[in-house]
């Protein structure tokens, strides 16, 4: 029977965040992990350390902290310049098993979902994919399920009790991250803990949390430490031949502040269907999303995707042309501030979330609504 | 030569996914289907049989009527089949069921010039996290987000698709690939092959069969090998339903655009 030495969760202390650098650049999800990390640690009342790893990557530490982490420990190296599974792997879970923090957060992108289940199977601790709330503190949980949830206020109260079985024995889940994340496309929530191991590791999905505000006086302030750490060539089983960024400038949907998707809806004319919304989205000043029946059709590529596969938006307004709502494209955008769906068909599931509604076709209302708006704006 | 394709059967989320009062899922009533990123990984290593001659091999783990998949997908081409299947395999998360399924490749064998193949992710969990935790357990190197497999030799060239571009990586046999849908168009299940597949290997494996391997031990399977716990599972409420306009002409535009000026958002 295999012994585990991440058993005794005392002995674990500290939130960490890997602060994923591309050529040398922080990533925009590396300041809201961050920012949500600051949150709890102090629920947790202990330090929030950021862990970068690159090669001169010591300059862009301090930001870091101007976001809220006391620490950032650098692992500087030429092996780590560029990403390699196996260079980053061992050196994040070697300093895991020496300063054993007790929460460990990636950023859910590409490359923070090929990292964390490496080191999470490594270090034998459990990992929850892509979340998309994380809370410790339970009084701040319970009115996170009253908000967010249908559940009963019998089911709320047993929860709220921090006492729950873990193979047979009873648990308290007190100190325990509370990390909620969408499963079976965005019709399930589901709320994991890692009750018996540490450190408790989460990917979250990028443009979800919030991002404070930046304090240059904290960036000033914070301690960069380097980390000290055995790396060889020999340890690297993946030869990265070459990095190349896409040519055409990729689509910023979590950014954006108006956002107009098209789905199946323009199929009879997919051009002039995508050429509208391009004018309506120009005359906001945002940009053209799909659904996944548009990016699956090749009408859009793959980074206009919206919904549970795609990107979770939150624009000030979204405009939803000719989708019909599936339960998977709700997921992505129904946190937007205001909504307005287009569609012929009345009875679309897109109207259940939709602000405004218009029942008709696509190819009429949208030139409309773009003058509309067009007059509406020159009006100010 | 061989290729070890890792799929899964799952519910079809397009379809109607029916939730239990307590927040489960329904499975018993839901439509499965093969995980579609695992179909382009069986097509990968159909492409690579097409051209090398080599055996493609899947492996799957799941409740006994995931034979009928593996059937399908010898009907495609694959020539091997395994089920990895016991009771006491059941509520493993990622952790365990990468663990089993590890010991399971590892007891059919995996060769200097093998490559294992699985799908980027599975519908139902969306998690992406059994590939890697697989190539972790048997010590291999992985490649995610596969966008492009070149084989020259023991050497296999492809892309790491990213949000902002790809990585061209280099690694050699034996290793493991997750592959995305961009990567290739899965064939359909041939004509002759249907019937033929009824005749075609397909070895079960249970926790009887694997239990001398060291990966499996009772505290690293099912729930007592799950590092994870689910606190609470819930359906999120819907949103109130918003104003329906009247009528869809110019004037509901103008009304609309009235308003969103007034509320200050354009």
């Amino acid at each position: 029977m295999p012994t585990y030495s991440n058993t005794n969760t005392a002995a674990y202390k500290n939130v960490w965040v890997f602060c994923e650098q591309r050529e040398g650049k922080l990533m925009p999800t590396d300041f809201e992990l961050i920012s949500e990390g600051r949150k709890l640690a102090d629920e947790l009342g202990v330090k929030l350390c950021g862990l970068l790893l690159g090669h001169n990557v010591e300059g862009i530490a301090k930001e870091l902290g101007g976001y809220g982490a006391d620490e950032v420990l650098v692992a500087d190296d030429p092996l780590l310049e560029v990403y390699t599974t196996d260079g980053y792997t061992k050196v994040i879970c070697d300093t895991v098993e020496d300063l054993k923090p007790e929460v460990l957060l990636f950023g859910a992108t590409n490359i923070g979902r090929d990292l964390g289940p490496r080191c999470a199977a490594r270090l034998h601790t459990g990992l929850c994919a892509d979340c998309t709330h994380l809370d410790v503190d339970m009084p701040l949980y319970m009115d996170f399920l009253k908000a967010n949830s249908t559940l009963p206020e019998n089911r709320l109260d047993l929860i709220a009790k921090h006492t729950v079985k873990v193979l047979g024995e009873d648990h308290d889940t007190t100190r325990d991250l509370k990390m909620t994340r969408p499963a079976f496309g965005g019709h399930l929530m589901a709320s994991i803990i890692c009750p018996r191991f540490r450190p408790a590791m989460a990917t979250v999905r990028p443009g979800v949390l919030a991002k404070a505000p930046f304090d240059q006086a904290k960036a000033d302030a914070v301690k960069v430490t380097p980390v000290k750490f055995q790396l060889a060539e020999s340890d690297i089983h993946e030869n990265v031949k070459e990095v190349v960024k896409a040519a055409k400038k990729l689509v910023d949907l979590v950014g954006a502040d108006y956002i107009v998707s098209v789905g199946r809806g323009i199929s009879k004319d997919v051009d002039t269907g995508i050429k509208l919304a391009q004018e309506l989205a120009d005359v906001l000043g945002g940009v053209v999303g799909g659904s996944r029946v548009a990016i699956d059709s090749g009408w859009l590529s793959a980074d206009h995707q919206v919904g549970q596969t795609g990107k979770t938006v939150h624009p000030k307004i979204y405009v939803a042309l000719g989708i019909s709502g599936s339960i998977q494209h709700k997921a992505g955008m129904s946190d937007s501030e205001c909504i307005i769906a287009v569609n012929k068909n009345p009875d679309a599931p897109i109207f259940e979330v939709a602000d405004y509604g218009i029942t008709g076709d696509l190819f009429k209302v949208t030139p409309l609504l773009t003058e509309a708006i067009k007059a509406e704006k020159a009006n100010k | 030569m061989k290729i070890l394709v890792c799929v899964k059967q799952v519910p079809d989320t397009s379809g109607v996914v029916a939730v239990n009062p307590d927040g489960t899922l329904d499975r018993a009533s839901m439509e499965t289907i093969i995980n579609p990123d695992d179909l382009n990984a069986v097509e990968a290593a159909l492409q690579l049989k097409d051209e090398t001659g080599c055996k493609v091999v899947v492996v799957t783990m799941g409740p006994p009527p995931a034979e009928g998949m593996l059937r399908e997908l010898e009907a495609m081409g694959a020539d091997e089949a395994y089920l990895i299947s016991d009771r006491v395999f059941g509520g493993s998360d990622t952790y365990a069921t990468s663990q089993i399924i590890a010991a399971a490749l590892h007891k059919i064998g995996i060769e200097d010039d093998d490559v294992v193949m699985c799908g980027r992710q599975a519908i139902d969990g969306d998690t992406a996290q059994v590939g890697p935790q697989i190539a972790e357990k048997l010590h291999l190197p992985q490649v995610t987000y596969v966008g492009d497999i070149h084989k020259e030799g023991n050497k296999i060239t492809c892309k790491r698709m990213l949000e902002d571009g790809y990585m061209t990586i280099e690694v050699e046999t034996p290793c493991l690939l997750t592959c995305i849908k961009e990567l290739n168009e899965p064939r359909y299940m041939s004509v002759g092959r249907i019937m033929d597949s009824y005749s075609m290997p397909l070895t079960v494996l249970d926790n009887e069969a694997l239990k001398d391997e060291p990966l499996i031990d009772p505290t690293t399977i099912g729930l007592k090998g799950s590092p994870t716990n689910i606190l609470t599972s819930f359906t999120p409420p819907q949103k109130g339903a918003g104003t329906m306009l009247e009528g869809n002409g110019a004037e509901t535009c103008q009304k609309l655009a009235g308003i969103l000026a007034e509320k200050h958002i354009i």
